[in-house]
């Protein structure tokens, strides 16, 4: 570590990676309810678990994107970060408020939550992913941007990198576009299709910026290339990711009350928005086959390819499957969208997470070389047990959204299945993609054993 | 092919494409949001369909149904339940949805569950009115068929 206060990162990725845990568990339960409608119900119905599994899973994102950050930027920008005691407060700020909106999920019924939170004050609630109280949403601002100060005034007094300077505009677009979180209309259509300026814009458009200069960083710090030729690749990355990903938003507006010409704008930009991701693992390959350095931590490599690979997997290959209108016709709203959204937010983004963890972390407990052979080799188990349960569980969905398909969207309507009954049929393989849910959270644990493997005495 | 690119002409590339995308996309939403209110039927939005959308929203109803293919993929499609449950009936509706929530939940063994959200007559048919008015949305005529 070369700056002390890289070190405020340590808290946010320790605390991301309990998040996860609480998000794979409750994602593990929903799946059981999926098999058996009354376990745990009427205390949890299914709407808290998936609330509370899909904000866990973007408050752990923000919290590892941030630890990324903190660890990043002093070491871009040569010098300390301009306050770690902002960070510090921002950390617990963040936690604290984190968990009393989980708490609130799983305690109140939600009718209540929003009367408690005064929802009619300014009502934001009661939209996916979108479910946090307005006084939470305001919260997330304010962490925000205490973080983006913290960031900014750090960058702005040190060196400039073409990796930091990307790194920030991926965070500057990250809360812009949360402020669309906030509008409201009393027309259904006009609420969704602002939607997706927070849903899609993050996840297809700034946040690749992050995952962008993320995965540049730790192959600087790995393969010891040459940073024109980084700096390169990074450019080509992002460029075609607001190529596509912008005009690509229209995939989301086929068939949810906007004009028709999204049908066809829709279906040809995102049909491009593959590339960057393919790019991806073209940059990554390459750096890896012409490093100049051997670096001990090998585990961390194998995250960067690992991730590269599996987020165009998830965001390129099954994304592609169902971006064209008259495919996503038939396909919206079905199974194969959940299976979608699993491997791309895991390949991208929960992977992006544990490559700087996997870099970063053995550096702030004092192992400058990386983990001891053994740990790696722990984490290198937990790494394929996580990759091929999410794969597993991936392709379950991908089986379960095909059947659904078959047997309730493309008969017409006198012959076609009711959707309760075409999910009664599709009970067995929904037992398959709980066995892989287990795979990735023993992954997981897994995971979480590398931590505490002794260091070899004789090697240290 | 990446040799003959330089750093150069890749900061280009994202700038120049960048832009160009924000152009094109920020005009797009524009004259979206121009058409909406009439692919909508905005002027047919009554006070009980907006009391219906609360009622939608505060009970997340969002986290186990999809509205024209969003939300979640537990429960049935709700956007064409006018047609699906109601017969295209307005009072049939209104009645079936009466009975329906009053009903939750179905004592079927593990069959999946919906909560009772105890909503009191007038809510329900806000509801009701609020999925009357969506399933008018021109959605492009999704769903493929009745079954949503």
């Amino acid at each position: 570590m070369k700056y002390s206060s890289q070190m405020v990162a340590k808290p946010y990725f320790i605390f991301a990676l309990v998040l996860l845990a609480g998000e794979i568990l409750f994602g593990l339960t929903m799946s059981v309810q999926y098999l058996y409608g009354d376990f745990l119900f009427p205390a949890l119905p299914f709407n808290v678990l998936r609330m509370v599994h899909v904000n866990l899973l973007i408050v752990l994102l923000l919290f590892g994107f941030m630890g990324s950050t903190y660890y990043l930027i002093p070491e871009e920008a040569e010098r300390e970060l301009w306050s770690p005691l902002l960070a510090k407060i921002t950390f617990w700020v963040f936690l604290v408020a984190g968990v009393l909106t989980i708490l609130g999920y799983l305690f109140v019924p939600y009718a209540e939550l929003t009367k408690l939170t005064m929802n009619d004050l300014w009502p934001t609630m009661g939209r996916e992913f979108l479910e946090q109280p307005t006084i939470t949403k305001i919260g997330i601002v304010l962490v925000v941007l205490s973080y983006l100060l913290n960031v900014t005034m750090t960058v702005i007094k040190g060196r400039k990198t073409t990796i930091s300077i990307i790194l920030l505009t991926g965070l500057f677009g990250l809360a812009f576009f949360f402020l669309f979180a906030f509008y409201f209309s009393d027309n259904m259509i006009m609420d969704k299709f602002m939607w997706w300026f927070v849903v899609h814009l993050w996840v297809e458009a700034t946040w690749e910026l992050i995952l962008g200069a993320l995965l540049a960083f730790v192959l600087v710090k790995l393969t010891g290339v040459d940073r024109e030729h980084i700096d390169k690749w990074l450019y080509l990355i992002i460029a075609m990711t607001l190529i596509a990903g912008l005009a690509g938003t229209g995939h989301h507006f086929f068939y949810m009350g906007a004009p028709g010409y999204w049908l066809w704008i829709g279906s040809i930009a995102s049909a491009a928005e593959p590339i960057p991701f393919f790019l991806m693992i073209l940059f990554a390959f390459n750096m890896v086959k012409n490093r100049r350095i051997q670096d001990d931590n090998k585990i961390a490599l194998t995250w960067a390819k690992g991730t590269a690979v599996v987020g165009f997997l998830g965001a390129g290959v099954w994304g592609f499957m169902h971006t064209l209108a008259p495919v996503n016709f038939y396909t919206h709203g079905t199974q194969l969208t959940a299976a979608h959204g699993h491997l791309s937010f895991f390949g991208a983004y929960v992977m992006i997470i544990f490559t700087m963890i996997s870099y970063a972390m053995p550096i702030l407990r004092g192992r400058p070389h990386g983990n001891c052979e053994k740990a790696q080799k722990v984490e290198l188990t937990s790494f394929w047990l996580m990759v091929i349960g999410m794969i597993g569980l991936t392709l379950a969905l991908t089986v379960a959204g095909v059947m659904q398909i078959e047997m309730q969207r493309l008969p017409d309507s006198a012959h076609a299945m009711a959707f309760m009954d075409a999910q009664d049929k599709i009970s067995t393989v929904y037992l398959v993609r709980s066995l892989f849910g287990l795979m990735t959270f023993s992954g997981l644990i897994v995971y979480f054993y590398s931590f505490f493997v002794k260091e070899d005495k004789a090697v240290a | 092919m990446t040799e003959r690119i330089t750093k150069d002409m890749a900061r280009n590339i994202y700038f120049g494409g960048g832009l160009f995308a924000i152009l094109v996309f920020t005009g797009l939403t524009f004259d979206t949001v121009n058409r909406i209110p009439e692919l909508s039927h905005e002027s047919k939005i009554t006070k009980s369909v907006i009391a219906g959308k609360k009622v939608w929203e505060e009970n997340d109803c969002v986290g186990c149904h999809t509205l024209l293919g969003e939300g979640a993929y537990y429960a049935p499609e709700l956007g064409n339940a006018f047609q699906r449950l109601g017969g295209s009936d307005k009072q049939g509706f209104r009645d079936y949805m009466q009975g329906w929530m009053a009903a939750q939940p179905l004592d079927i063994p593990d069959r999946r569950k919906m909560p009772q959200f105890n909503l009191t007559t007038k809510q329900v048919n806000n509801l009701a009115d609020f999925l009357m008015w969506m399933s008018k949305v021109n959605a492009q005529e999704w769903p493929p068929n009745i079954q949503g």
